[in-house]
């Protein structure tokens, strides 16, 4: 896979199909841990490591699963690789970095139910990507979660001081933000890098 | 039908290897946990008050272990918790006497307002217009801040509209010292029973302007004490807990009511009688002390 075309995939994964505003995977995390900016890149980081980590695993199963003409149980074997891999990533950060653990705390375990993970896995498989292609494609869309949660998690900072309607308190002002900001992301639609 | 099979074979061993590369991880990547730790959860109050300042009631009870905290680091727990953990720890229990929370103001409906109130239901929030609805600086707001802040529904706002404290639910969390924005709650003996329930620090004239319940630093209570456990400090008369015998001498002899028990009316004139009695019965031994020296002077000659 060419330079360019490894570009083209960030690119995408980051701005122009970023996960979160214009796929609209993983939005429970994105509302869930966004009231704080700290911990909201707390979770951008740990969904980046996740997804990195499942691309490159789910390809290996990927391609079992194909030589065994099971093609279609993808969706079932990968959440049980999502799954198992974030367990695993729990114990190994527990024994060997206990102040990462503590700092990610209940995110880790919800990553496991994050659809952005799931998604990136099955989305190297639609666009068939070979394995370095998957794993660009899984780290950057980690990153666009990251973009995504921490631009988010700044303006509703500021919210907290915003003077608007009562009937908008809590979840409906944060999705009317979240509508506006990726509003304003679909001004990247169009951006190619070019030769594709 | 051999698809069917052939699939859930496949994923069936696909499971069962990521369950055992996990339950290899779970092996390798074991960490110790002190058996000691839950042992002393237990023991703590469980409230998650953050009284203790760590996080709740776990990141306490690791403190304890790490020796960063006392073993009493709980007050909610109290001295029988402490017990229990110093067992655990294999320390000594520090023998500490139980505190409470207790309010030094007594002003409520005799404390003049500077004016009416009508913003959020808070004493935070009261206190930054102009200072507060209270022309005591040093009064209670009765907006229950205090109230709200206590998880072990131990204060409550009187029918004076001042705060109290229920001795017998106060566990000394310290949750409302904390949030009190005039600072008014401090922390007391629970055996204590008197005590001086106002904090106003400004001269009397001033202070008897702003509220009738007041400590005008006139230093009644500290001549009468017989213990010198009161003393008036920064014109508010100040109990000394150690050497206070709870005699009520103080409360009575105060003629602003501002020391607890406030006494009833005849308790103060049988207080009053008694003191005159005493004075009459200092002033005739003195007169007849007096009189037998000079008799005596007299006999020499």
């Amino acid at each position: 896979m060419s330079v360019t075309k490894l570009l083209a995939i960030s690119l995408g994964a980051i701005l122009t199909n970023n996960f979160i505003f214009s796929q609209f995977l993983g939005i429970c995390p994105f509302l869930g841990v966004s009231k704080k900016s700290d911990t909201a890149v707390g979770m951008g980081l740990a969904v980046t490591f996740v997804m990195g980590l499942a691309s490159a695993f789910c390809f290996g199963v990927n391609k079992l699963l194909v030589a065994l003409g099971l093609d279609y149980m993808q969706t079932v074997a990968f959440i049980l690789v999502v799954a198992s891999l974030v367990q695993f990533i729990e114990m190994f950060l527990k024994k060997s970095m206990p102040t990462l653990y503590t700092a990610l705390g209940v995110y880790l375990p919800l990553i496991t139910t994050n659809c952005a993970v799931l998604g990136v896995v099955l989305l190297n498989v639609q666009n068939d990507y070979n394995f370095i292609g998957s794993v660009v494609y899984g780290i950057t869309g980690g990153l666009g979660f990251l973009l995504a949660i921490y631009l988010f998690s700044t303006v509703r900072e500021r919210l907290e001081f915003a003077d608007y309607p009562k009937a908008f308190e809590g979840f409906p002002i944060a999705l009317i933000t979240a509508g506006l900001i990726a509003l304003a992301f679909m001004g990247f639609s169009g951006l190619q890098v070019w030769p594709m | 039908m051999m698809n069917v099979i052939f699939a859930v074979l496949v994923l069936g061993v696909i499971a069962v290897v990521f369950g055992l590369v996990l339950s290899v991880a779970a092996k390798a990547f074991e960490v110790e946990v002190d058996e000691r730790l839950p042992k002393i959860q237990e023991c703590l109050a469980g409230a998650n008050c953050g009284g203790c300042g760590y996080p709740g009631c776990a990141g306490c009870a690791e403190a304890i272990l790490a020796g960063k905290a006392p073993v009493n680091a709980c007050a909610p727990a109290g001295a029988e918790g402490a017990a229990k953990i110093a067992a655990i720890m294999g320390m000594e229990a520090p023998s500490g006497e139980k505190m409470v929370a207790h309010v030094t103001c007594n002003g409520g409906e005799a404390a003049v307002k500077s004016f009416e109130y009508v913003g959020l239901h808070d004493c935070v929030a009261a206190t930054k217009v102009a200072g507060g609805p209270t022309a005591c600086a040093f009064g209670c707001l009765g907006y229950g801040t205090c109230v709200a802040a206590c998880q072990f529904d131990a204060i409550h706002i009187n029918e004076k509209g001042v705060a109290e404290v229920d001795k017998e639910k106060c566990t000394d969390c310290g949750a409302c010292r904390e949030v009190c924005p005039r600072k008014l709650i401090v922390e007391v003996p629970y055996k204590q029973k008197v005590f001086v329930n106002c904090a106003n620090k400004e001269k009397g004239p001033a202070v008897t302007k702003v509220c009738a319940n007041s400590c005008i630093a006139c230093g009644m209570c500290e001549r009468t004490c017989k213990f010198d456990a009161i003393h008036v400090v920064n014109n508010v008369a100040v109990v000394d807990y150690d050497k206070c015998r709870n005699c009520t001498m103080c409360a009575k002899a105060c003629p602003r009511n501002a020391i607890e028990p406030i006494p009833t009316p005849e308790e103060k004139e049988k207080f009053k009688a008694a003191q005159k009695a005493a004075a009459e019965r200092k002033a005739a031994a003195a007169k007849a002390a007096a009189e037998a020296s000079a008799a005596e002077a007299h006999k020499a000659e």
